[in-house]
């Protein structure tokens, strides 16, 4: 099920040059800034935009290869898309938009996936509406649907939240993590917020100016020193793949990482669920030495991986066995420690967001 | 009816109401396929097709007639032809009344289709395109069905107007009672006979009325097409 994406095309001033992969199904971020070319680059893989010369391969089969004048129409493509803008068919009702990919599908999807999907994205009771009584957040969902009935090999989400207040895409963040974790399709999600990619990808392509800078495992990326520089903002901080291990009777929940293992306040996670944790760079301080006597849970040891200065701060990059932190301190204290690559140190945790799996058991179906 | 129209009043109404049905149904495929050309695509001499299209509302459809009269009269190169070969005659039939009514409210219609065309979101048609729809099934279930409010409000006005259509009818098909006197011919033909005032005025409100009711119905069209496009 992977995909490949190779593609050159120059509009006037601007030139596109991206080369990346998604490996395996779950979610690739495709990061940047607005006018990076994001858009654009979805459109190649969706059809609706046909570049100068590339190569696309969805699940194995040539899409595009201009060397080889191979170009499968979108109709044909089995690409799903999602738009910014929904763009559900204002004439038929939510059930006939959800239909419409399925009942030109081939192969289809048996109709039981109907109902499962209906399920997944709590749209029981949306299903006689017309578009236009529809929330912001519940058309975002119906597209979604839509374009997950058409069978897709791989499905395209662009910007899915970008028109949609805070309030909405915290309604909608669940169901897309849920996707993530149910769907067994490649996805690609176009997106200008970090936040978004920590909370639901498992891999990042960053674009800059048309061109694909850099791209690795969300857990690699999000901690390594190059996105900063390349975002142009503060590091969002870790991205750490965790299991409930224990709940003990002082209100605190046990995660064990590779690594380690952090605390957090009670969840109601059974033992044994997986979750994904985020550790901010500005919530952890570090020392040189173990601390005793402070109200902060979580204390890892670990190593000063490396240093990246700018300005007046410090991004520190440190390993707990393999997995990954970042913090950013100010240069006066990173120089005060004498930090250096190889250097133990003590990250004190100060708090730890916990996404996922917890998040779906409140799924409101509106 | 009867208490008020008299046998060849209720004729020419009837005959009127015929002539406009057929002309503006039977210019519908043509209006659509025109207006989707203008609204849809890019192509050098646009303008010019455009323009040539609303010719009609400009020129005086006396001339039109006339210049129907030179192109499908039995011996012009039209007529003489469609005669020949498939023995039809548009000159002095009401056939050719419908021809005349056709060609003159063709803009009205194309107008109408080309406005709701264009309040089509075309991301909607790319939609339809990535979830496997083929260029004839977005133009039938998507294109069509949201165009259809100005496809109504096309028809009724071009249909209203056609009700109205007197020089072009005269000059090409003339004037004959039962196969082109149609409600402005009637009214002219009781004009021109002495004390023919009362049933000019019977035919004139007739007429009032009718379009009145086509106009209100194209008004009400118009309105469903912005809405469904809000």
């Amino acid at each position: 099920m992977s995909v490949e994406v190779s593609l050159r095309h120059a509009f006037g001033g601007f030139a596109l040059d991206v080369d990346f992969a998604l490996p395996r199904p779950g979610v690739t971020a495709l990061f940047g800034a607005s006018g990076a070319g994001k858009s654009t680059i979805v459109a190649a893989i969706a059809g609706t935009f046909r570049p100068r010369e590339g190569r696309i391969v969805i699940a194995g089969r040539e899409v595009l290869d201009t060397a080889k004048n191979v170009f499968v129409p979108p109709q044909r493509r089995r690409a799903g898309m999602v738009f910014q803008d929904a763009r559900l068919f204002p004439h038929m009702s939510v059930r006939d938009n959800l239909l419409f990919g399925w009942r030109r599908a081939a192969p289809k999807a048996d109709s039981g996936e109907i109902d499962r999907v209906i399920a997944l994205l709590g749209l029981e009771a949306l299903l006689a509406r017309r578009p236009r009584m529809l929330s912001g957040g519940e058309k975002s969902r119906v597209a979604l649907g839509r374009a997950l009935l058409s069978s897709p090999q791989i499905l395209l989400l662009d910007e899915p939240l970008a028109a949609l207040d805070a309030q909405r895409r915290s309604e909608i963040l669940p169901y897309l993590e849920r996707l993530r974790d149910e769907a067994k399709l490649p996805m690609l999600y176009v997106s200008h917020s970090l936040d978004e990619v920590a909370r639901l990808a498992d891999d990042i392509v960053v674009i800059k100016q048309g061109r694909s800078v850099l791209q690795g495992s969300v857990f690699d990326v999000l901690t390594g020193l190059e996105l900063p520089a390349l975002a142009g903002a503060p590091p969002v901080g870790a991205v750490i793949a965790a299991t409930v291990v224990a709940h003990s009777d002082d209100g605190l929940t046990a995660l064990a990482f590779d690594g380690g293992t952090l605390f957090v306040s009670r969840l109601a996670d059974p033992v044994g669920t997986r979750l994904r944790l985020r550790v901010r760079a500005e919530e952890i301080m570090l020392a040189l030495e173990e601390p005793r006597g402070i109200s902060a849970n979580n204390v890892l040891a670990g190593l000063v991986v490396a240093i990246a200065e700018s300005g007046l701060q410090a991004d520190v990059q440190l390993a707990c066995g393999p997995t990954r932190l970042i913090a950013r301190i100010t240069s006066a204290s990173a120089r005060r420690l004498a930090l250096a690559p190889g250097k133990p140190v003590f990250a004190i945790v100060k708090s730890v967001t916990v996404d996922a799996p917890a998040a779906h058991r409140a799924l409101p179906s509106l | 009816m009867d208490g008020f129209l008299t046998p060849p009043e209720s004729e020419a109404l009837l005959l009127s109401l015929r002539i406009s049905a057929v002309a503006v149904f039977g210019a519908l495929p043509f209006a659509f396929a025109a207006a989707l050309l203008l609204a849809r695509t890019r192509f050098p001499g646009k303008t010019l097709v455009d323009g040539l299209i609303h010719v009609p509302l400009v020129l005086p459809p006396v001339a039109i007639g006339f210049l129907l009269l030179i192109a499908f009269g039995t011996r012009g190169p039209l007529g003489g032809w469609l005669l020949d070969h498939l023995g039809i005659r548009f000159v002095f039939s009401w056939t050719g009344a419908a021809l005349a009514s056709a060609i003159i409210t063709f803009p009205f219609q194309v107008r109408a289709i080309r406005l709701s065309l264009e309040a089509i979101d075309p991301g909607l048609t790319a939609a339809a395109q990535t979830l496997g729809a083929v260029w004839w099934d977005r133009l039938v279930n998507i294109t069509l069905p949201l165009a259809l409010p100005g496809i109504a409000a096309g028809l009724v006005t071009a249909f209203a107007a056609s009700l109205g259509e007197f020089g072009a009818i005269i000059t090409f098909v003339s004037n004959i009672p039962g196969e082109t006197r149609t409600l402005p011919l009637a009214i002219y033909t009781a004009l021109q006979a002495p004390g023919g005032e009362a049933e000019a005025m019977r035919l004139s409100l007739m007429s009032i009325g009718l379009a009145l009711i086509f106009m209100t119905l194209a008004e009400l069209a118009q309105r469903r097409a912005r809405r469904i496009n809000a």
